[in-house]
């Protein structure tokens, strides 16, 4: 849905302002939004001041340490801190990446984390995925063959391997997901990049042999032609992957197979 | 009636939600049609600007000579024909994207598609008249 203002109960106020660590020389101040579901509040924009001297590079390092020293209620997903769980993406300083492989000092002024943008919040950073995830479930991720399986691996050159570079390092974090206009507005009927991008890794993988079935499922005016090159997912991508070429593979297939 | 294809509040499971009525299957035509009216227009569009500007400070005579000369007639007609459909696959698909009222998205693409009709048919016999009656 189309939507220019937040509705009035979830327009973010001025928050808490934590005191500064005293003692400390080389601090840096972060903006964070915060939402209590336990309160009937509007959310609100805390401000946290991180001694920098005992604090890790990365934006999660800053995270954790908010959550340790300063307020333990500060709530936000984080598993391998080394940018393959895809746990700990937010909105960091506009745009969406993962907090542990964004270095603080790539930021100028204030660090500001808000939840990725256009989802429900659940609580603080933590957003409901459970439509994406569920989009993810439609395009059936895992391997479909009628051929009776072999009794050992089934095989693959490499040239047939190198088709899915680009694809196979996405850890669906849902930062190219959340950054689009298109899935800002048309989500609960376009599949968006990060499940495109899924759907052409097994289109394009040489051992499934149900390509057809798995075009025929996103031949469809939303839930894939609503990709109108905006290309804010390839820019966002923390891995670097390309879900708009992706997206652009997907439809020439389908202009090939007519 | 249920209209199950919109993100409302219900117990329906998300992956029921998300599969909705399932695939149209025709997505690919809308798209290649607005591809290929594009690539037509880049030559049509071409044509007519240079031919406006030759045609600058004409008087009326010369210009009704120009559009009823055959291949001026044909490729008037070939532009009224493509800009209007191209004009109306692309302003559909925006009504698509920002409308999500079912009621008033019909009512907008049913406006685009006769409107742009009717401005095609009439550019259309405009030409003709001028070509065939004089």
């Amino acid at each position: 849905m189309v939507e220019f203002m937040l509705p009035k109960n979830s327009r973010p106020k001025k928050g808490k302002t934590w005191p500064a660590p005293t003692g400390a020389a080389n601090t840096r101040t972060f903006r964070i939004y915060r939402y209590d579901p336990d309160l009937s509040d509007n959310p609100r924009i805390d401000t946290f001041h991180v001694d920098m001297d005992t604090c890790g590079p990365m934006v999660l390092d800053a995270l954790v340490k908010i959550k340790n020293e300063i307020d333990s209620t500060l709530t936000f997903r984080r598993s391998c801190r080394e940018g393959v769980c895809g746990s700990c993406a937010f909105n960091i300083d506009g745009t969406n990446t993962i907090a542990c492989t964004k270095p603080i000092a790539d930021i100028r002024g204030d660090i500001k984390i808000y939840p990725l943008p256009h989802m429900p919040v659940i609580k603080d950073l933590v957003p409901d995925l459970s439509v994406p995830y569920a989009q993810y479930a439609s395009i059936e991720p895992w391997l479909k063959s009628d051929t009776p399986a072999p009794t050992s691996e089934r095989l693959q050159s490499p040239d047939e391997r190198a088709e899915l570079d680009g694809m196979w390092e996405c850890i669906l974090c849902f930062s190219c997901q959340t950054s689009c206009p298109s899935y800002w507005w048309n989500g609960d009927r376009y599949l968006g990049p990060a499940i495109l991008l899924q759907a052409y890794r097994w289109i394009a993988d040489s051992r499934d042999e149900a390509a057809g079935e798995r075009l025929d499922n996103v031949d469809d005016p939303f839930r894939l032609y609503r990709c109108h090159t905006i290309m804010n997912c390839t820019n966002t991508c923390p891995k670097g992957l390309n879900p708009g070429q992706a997206i652009g593979e997907i439809k020439s297939l389908l202009i090939n197979r007519r | 009636m249920a209209d199950i294809s919109r993100n409302k509040r219900q117990l329906r499971s998300n992956l029921s939600r998300v599969r909705g009525l399932g695939s149209t299957r025709e997505g690919v035509h809308h798209w290649w049609a607005q591809r290929m009216s594009a690539v037509a227009l880049i030559p049509l569009s071409m044509w007519f600007v240079y031919s406006l500007i030759t045609l600058t400070g004409a008087d009326y005579q010369s210009f009704h000579a120009w559009v009823s000369e055959f291949g001026n007639s044909v490729f008037l007609v070939l532009l009224i024909i493509t800009l209007f459909h191209h004009a109306q696959l692309g302003v559909t698909v925006v009504i698509e994207d920002y409308v999500h009222s079912e009621a008033i998205k019909m009512a907008m693409v049913l406006v685009v598609k006769y409107g742009t009709m009717l401005f095609a048919a009439s550019s259309v016999f405009a030409v003709l008249k001028i070509s065939l009656v004089g």
